[in-house]
């Protein structure tokens, strides 16, 4: 005690003003700078926070750091060959991206595709929210401070990058469903593959239930935090978990049915609670949900030709592409032109693993898109930040934005 | 005007019911119902599909340039029921000229970064938005890179 000078003057030192704290007249707030190059925001997502002590005052996300142009890009591409560039803007849910994008041009041309692609597309479309939904739980807990749940959920992941690589030849850009149907034939033996991932999957799901939803830093972490209510949420474009999360049952496969999601049976799981351990439990749901999915799409995958049998649109198989002039005169045609899609506007919406995704699609007829806007799902969540965390304390940001699940690629476009 | 083929569609009927003059045409195509709405009556249309037709969330607003065709800029606004279960798309045309139109944030305050972005990217000013700034580009940053009149590739000079 002697050291630090007498009782007395500990308590001149308390009573002093302190140079940065909030004073009742002309307040002085700290503001901090969150990001852009910040672990937790998964990207480069910018928060200025101003703060009050730990409580957040006011909060601004800055964004576009990732914005690299893409819809202008598709201005210049054939169709076909945008579809790579929709893997790149939600860069966790490829397959997702590809789908909505497909079947935007697909209403647009009127094509009708085969049962079999159809449902090879909802099945591969379900593992992608498994293995979205997977670096999601992985870094979400990372950012939390549950180191291990992270390398247990990137060895599930693996394994479905693994069943990416055989259908597509790639692990993440993997561009599989194209404009009439898929871009390859299904490999042999990939129903034994997916049979292998999905017998063991739910047990995996269990494990991380084990590691977390008992668990008291996990549940002190994620309770009662971020809570928003339903109204703003629904007012400033959030969808997706997070509004299953507050309790309303609205999911594009179930409402709006594509890719004849309508013949699978599945939930559409919700909570009432609405904080960051709500929307946790919506995802763990969803994956034994998508699991269901993928069992019922791969026990009963349709026969029949995997791509559409419009020559105008699909290329030929090489079989005939060899042996037949017609054939051959087509194949050259939408390799160096592209195929013709009709003038119109169409608004295709699916249910990606963050939400609303939907592909405004404007054709002029000619061979590329005249304009392609997507409503993405990460953008319309960011938009919420503000409102969720302003009040809060500073500690409870990362939960809470680590909850939205956002993607910045997906954001910026 | 609603256009004679729109008349069976209930949320058409409402919009001419509530302003006939919003209405200045439309088209449903494949499955998918948009109506042309005069620039200057959509807060108050967006406002009663809001309120009274049940259609609680804007899903985007985008833009389409339609260079060197005058009116040259189309704003879209795709709107969602979830009661109804229900989409409806709204346009509106506006001339290349210093195109400006009433912003939506008084309806929705999510329209506020969908309309920084089409600012941003098409120079489509809101009137009456709280914030209106860039959003993708740096804030000194010149042009509008969605215009088609705007290279896709080449260095400034």
């Amino acid at each position: 005690m002697s050291d630090q000078g007498t009782p007395e003057q500990v308590a001149a030192w308390v009573d002093a003003p302190v140079e940065d704290a909030p004073a009742p007249s002309g307040a002085r707030y700290m503001v901090l700078n969150m990001g852009p190059q910040h672990p937790s925001t998964h990207g480069v997502l910018r928060l200025r926070l101003e703060l009050d002590g730990e409580t957040i005052r006011n909060c601004q996300p800055d964004i576009g750091y990732l914005h690299t142009g893409i819809e202008k890009e598709f201005e210049v591409k054939t169709y076909q060959q945008a579809v790579t560039l929709t893997d790149r803007v939600d860069y966790l849910a490829p397959l997702s991206m590809n789908l909505g994008y497909c079947l935007a041009v697909e209403k647009l041309l009127g094509l009708e595709i085969p049962p079999q692609a159809q449902w090879m597309r909802v099945m591969l479309t379900e593992l992608t929210r498994l293995n979205s939904h997977l670096v999601w739980l992985g870094t979400h807990a990372l950012d939390i401070g549950a180191m291990s749940v992270f390398l247990y959920c990137f060895r599930e992941r693996e394994d479905i990058l693994r069943l990416f690589e055989m259908f597509s030849g790639q692990r993440m850009m993997t561009s599989y469903f194209r404009i009439g149907g898929l871009a390859l034939e299904p490999p042999r033996g990939w129903d034994q593959r997916v049979k292998k991932f999905i017998d063991v999957f739910p047990e995996r799901v269990d494990e991380y239930e084990n590691l977390l939803t008992r668990n008291p830093i996990w549940l002190g972490r994620t309770r009662g935090i971020g809570v928003i209510s339903l109204e703003d949420m629904l007012d400033l474009g959030v969808t997706g978990p997070m509004l299953r999360a507050a309790g309303l049952k609205t999911d594009a496969r179930k409402d709006e049915p594509y890719s004849s999601y309508e013949k699978f049976d599945f939930e559409v799981p919700t909570r009432t609670e609405n904080d960051v351990f709500a929307r946790y439990q919506v995802r763990i749901e969803e994956m034994r949900q998508s699991t269901r999915i993928v069992r019922q799409a791969m026990e009963g995958m349709p026969p029949g030709p995997w791509k559409a049998a419009d020559q105008h649109v699909v290329l030929p198989d090489r079989e005939k592409m060899k042996t037949q002039m017609e054939a051959l005169i087509y194949h050259f045609k939408i390799v160096t032109e592209g195929f013709r899609v009709p003038a119109g506007e169409v608004y295709q919406v699916i249910e990606s693993p963050r939400g609303e995704l939907g592909f405004f699609v404007v054709g002029d007829g000619t061979t590329k898109p005249y304009r392609v806007h997507m409503r993405t799902p990460s953008f319309g969540n960011l938009q919420a930040t503000a409102r969720m965390v302003e009040g809060t304390l500073i500690a409870d940001v990362i939960a809470a934005i680590g909850s939205m699940d956002f993607v910045l690629g997906d954001t910026d476009r | 005007m609603l256009p004679e083929s729109l008349r069976q569609h209930a949320v058409a009927q409402a919009v001419e019911a509530f302003d006939a003059e919003a209405i200045v045409g439309g088209a449903y195509d494949r499955g998918e119902l948009a109506l042309e709405i005069a620039p200057p009556k959509i807060a108050s249309v967006c406002g009663f599909l809001k309120y009274d037709q049940k259609f609680v969330r804007l899903s985007t607003v985008t833009a389409v340039d339609r260079y060197p065709a005058e009116p040259r800029f189309e704003v879209v606004y795709e709107l969602h029921s979830l009661e109804r279960n229900q989409r409806v798309r709204l346009q509106c045309r506006l001339r290349g000229q210093d195109p400006v139109i009433e912003s939506v944030t008084s309806v929705w305050r999510g329209a506020n970064w969908y309309e920084r972005e089409v600012f941003d990217l098409f120079g489509i000013r809101f009137m009456n938005h709280p914030d209106l700034r860039r959003i993708m580009m740096p804030d000194d940053w010149e042009g509008h890179p969605l215009r088609k009149d705007y290279p896709i590739t080449g260095s400034r000079v």
